[in-house]
């Protein structure tokens, strides 16, 4: 009970995690059709200015002016980039934003060298939280979920109870309609890109210190988070939720199994990293328009 | 005027033939590691290690009048990207590679060198390995090219069972490793010696996990604690190593750690005051040893350290590089065949003990310390813990050492000698 329990509570936080940082890919898919593959070094910028902002001037600030840079960064990229390369299709979109991927990970590199930086959780925020029986549930997890959860309830109130959201909303099915009605619709797309931006740097603010800030780590989200949106439906947000914390329960509660597949004499523990992308091709052949999503294909 | 262009002239040729003459003059040693992604921070500190002693050697006149030049090759800890890499090292005329991490890339290297020298006579290339453990490399895969100056996993394994045999506090150990052959020697070892040596021991959990994708361990460190272990032990290393420890830290777990690696590279940093007394450590050395003759050494290198590596780690790197330029020395030249026949069963005073290049698999058999990290002297702890580890309040203090005959495990290696 105690192991289920504690699993479980990880499972969530984890799975959360991820919702933050698929979020904003799949905000921005829904609105611009853009696969942005740069999406995940966002979330490494974002973790890499936490680290330089806290240093500096504190944990706290940084967690609202590190995503608040980053955010603003992926304005110029998509105003002076993205639009210009708008015209030549979906193909050369997706070429750029995988090409600006490795253009921001050798920037990291150039400026905070190839080793991981010792970006640490704030002291007040070390500690237990609660006692799961004997097992200790850090605070820093609990405010993890808590970043997350009222992360999801402001975005939910800004797309349905706001006049931009209403805004947005409309641009997504309607775009030449909107324009029409005298909204400025470029001017919504890079809002939204920057936001999708921002919402992955506020990811890597709380993920960078949870784990490990190094020039990999862009590389070793990115996939995951691709499945997340895959699996949760292109462009749902809810379907993101559902999908990142089913994935981030499956992910933990498969290493908690020491079932022995026999013929390839390995456990299901051992399976763990491969499950999430099992999950992707079956859905992809189950139901290519994933859990929540409305289009198919 | 022609005088002037004459003059120029003959000093541009001079400047030339003296460029040659330099380039001649240096002994290239490639250092085939991870320099980016997450292994970066184990690789940066072996090459800043190597460069000092190679600056350190370079100032007393370098050896047989030849200057030593580390030059870095990262290799992102693939076993194909070293073959590349070595590609390029054969393609630059470097006769001398050395590696360390990871054994999945040490056989690939060890594999390859072998092949390489067998078909290109006259171009040998020689693998000094200062960390890749598998116990394969001196064994059933070993080469006349390679050799090894780490203890391998079984000869550290020995070590740490030797510890655990006496610590009747330890009922049920959890072993998690790597999933590569290096973690699994780990744990095979483990088990095997345990039985012998403690059968009243219950094995809780053998764990793989796979080799540095891993970011949140705290599922498996909420199973280490469902299954009511009071000892973990683990092969894992680099951020494998700080990630897990990290993780035991916020869940509360309340375990001793056995470990190859706990010793550096951010991990005392992750784990905090708090592991006192609770994590030990295997190696060939740390800064607290009794009668440290390489403590100058340390100190120097201390002071003008990277500020990412500022501890003193490998010893045995020390140990390579002295065997090396005694065995050019004794060889009277550089040509790699022939310093590979001076180097194997050469004997030497180390710093801390006997050392001995054994012949039969180019395996070095030396002292082993099985250590704890406790608060330092500085921080309430026992006065032995004088220097800490990257400034974290958790020294190192001995509780074993194992004498080199000790840990000299049998070989199965056939040698070929060319």
């Amino acid at each position: 009970m105690e192991f289920f329990l504690v699993q479980l509570l990880n499972g969530i936080s984890y799975g959360l995690l991820l919702f933050m940082l698929s979020s904003g890919l799949t905000l921005v898919f829904s609105l611009m059709g853009v696969l942005n593959f740069a999406h995940a070094s966002f979330y490494m910028l974002g973790a890499y200015f936490a680290y330089q902002i806290s240093t500096a001037i504190g944990f706290y600030p940084a967690l609202v002016v590190a995503p608040l840079l980053v955010g603003a960064i992926g304005m110029l990229v998509e105003r002076f980039g993205l639009r210009t390369v708008h015209r030549y299709g979906h193909v050369a979109e997706l070429l750029f934003t995988f090409g600006l991927a490795y253009l921001i990970e050798e920037a990291v590199h150039l400026v905070w060298g190839r080793a991981a930086v010792e970006y640490r959780i704030p002291p007040s925020l070390e500690g237990p939280l609660f006692m799961v029986f004997t097992s200790q549930y850090p605070i820093y997890r609990g405010f993890m979920m808590l970043v997350s959860m009222s992360m999801l309830v402001s975005i939910w109130l800004v797309l349905t109870r706001t006049r931009i959201g209403l805004v947005i909303q409309a641009a997504l099915t309607h775009p030449q309609t909107v324009e029409a009605l005298g909204h400025n619709v470029p001017r919504v797309f890079m809002l939204v890109f920057g936001g999708g931006a921002a919402l992955a740097g506020l990811a890597g603010v709380i993920g960078g210190n949870a784990f490990v800030t190094e020039p990999g780590m862009a590389a070793a989200v990115g996939p995951i988070i691709f499945v997340v949106v895959v699996v949760g439906g292109m462009g749902s947000l809810a379907g993101a939720f559902v999908a990142s914390i089913l994935i981030g329960c499956l992910q933990t509660f498969s290493v908690g199994l020491d079932w022995k597949i026999a013929w390839l004499n390995i456990t299901v523990a051992q399976t763990a990293p491969v499950l999430p992308y099992l999950l992707m091709v079956l859905i992809l052949i189950l139901r290519p328009r994933g859990l929540l999503g409305t289009r198919d294909g | 005027m022609i005088g002037k262009l004459i003059r120029a002239a003959a000093v541009g040729a001079a400047s030339a033939a003296f460029a040659l003459g330099a380039q001649a003059q240096t002994i290239k040693i490639a250092y085939i590691d991870p320099l980016s992604g997450p292994f970066a921070n184990t690789g940066a500190q072996g090459l800043a290690e190597f460069q000092f002693y190679a600056e350190w050697l370079n100032k007393r006149g370098g050896v047989l009048g030849k200057k030593l030049e580390i030059v870095p090759f990262d290799n992102k800890v693939s076993p194909q990207e070293s073959l590349s890499q070595l590609k390029r090292v054969q393609d630059e005329g470097i006769r001398y590679i050395t590696q360390g991490n990871s054994s999945a890339v040490g056989l690939a290297l060890s594999d390859a060198v072998t092949k390489y020298n067998e078909r290109n006579p006259g171009k040998e290339i020689v693998y000094l390995n200062y960390a890749a453990v598998d116990p394969a490399l001196t064994n059933e895969k070993c080469s006349f090219w390679h050799f090894r100056f780490d203890a391998n996993s079984d000869m550290k394994m020995e070590a740490l069972t030797a510890l655990m045999e006496k610590n009747k506090n330890i009922h049920k150990v959890y072993l998690i490793d790597q999933d590569y052959s290096f973690g699994h020697a780990v744990a095979d070892a483990a088990v095997a010696m345990l039985k012998r040596k403690r059968p009243d021991v219950q094995i809780v959990g053998n764990e793989f996990h796979p080799i540095g994708r891993v970011k949140d361990f705290a599922p498996y460190v909420a199973k280490i604690k469902a299954a009511g272990a009071d000892t973990v032990i683990t092969g894992n290393w680099g951020n494998d190593m700080s990630l897990l420890v990290k993780a035991g830290r916020e869940a509360g777990l309340n375990v001793d750690w056995y470990t190859y690696y706990a010793g550096g590279l951010g991990t005392p940093t992750a784990m905090g005051e708090a592991a006192a007394g609770h994590v030990k450590i295997v190696a060939e050395y740390h800064s607290n040893v009794a009668n440290n003759k390489a403590a100058g050494w340390d100190a120097a290198y201390r002071k003008q350290a990277p500020k990412g590596n500022p501890d003193f780690y490998y010893l045995r790197g020390k140990i390579m590089f002295d065997m090396l330029v005694a065995a050019m020395k004794q060889a009277n030249s550089d040509d790699p065949k022939k310093v590979a026949y001076a180097l194997e069963g050469m004997k030497m005073q180390g710093d801390l003990g006997e050392l001995e290049m054994r012949k039969s698999d180019h395996q070095l058999i030396q002292p082993l310390y099985v250590f704890t990290l406790q608060k330092s002297a500085a921080h309430g702890g026992p006065k032995e813990a004088k220097i800490d580890m990257e400034g974290s309040g958790l020294a190192p203090v001995t509780d074993l050492r194992v004498e080199p005959y000790v840990t000299a495990t049998p070989t199965s290696c056939q040698m070929k000698r060319p």
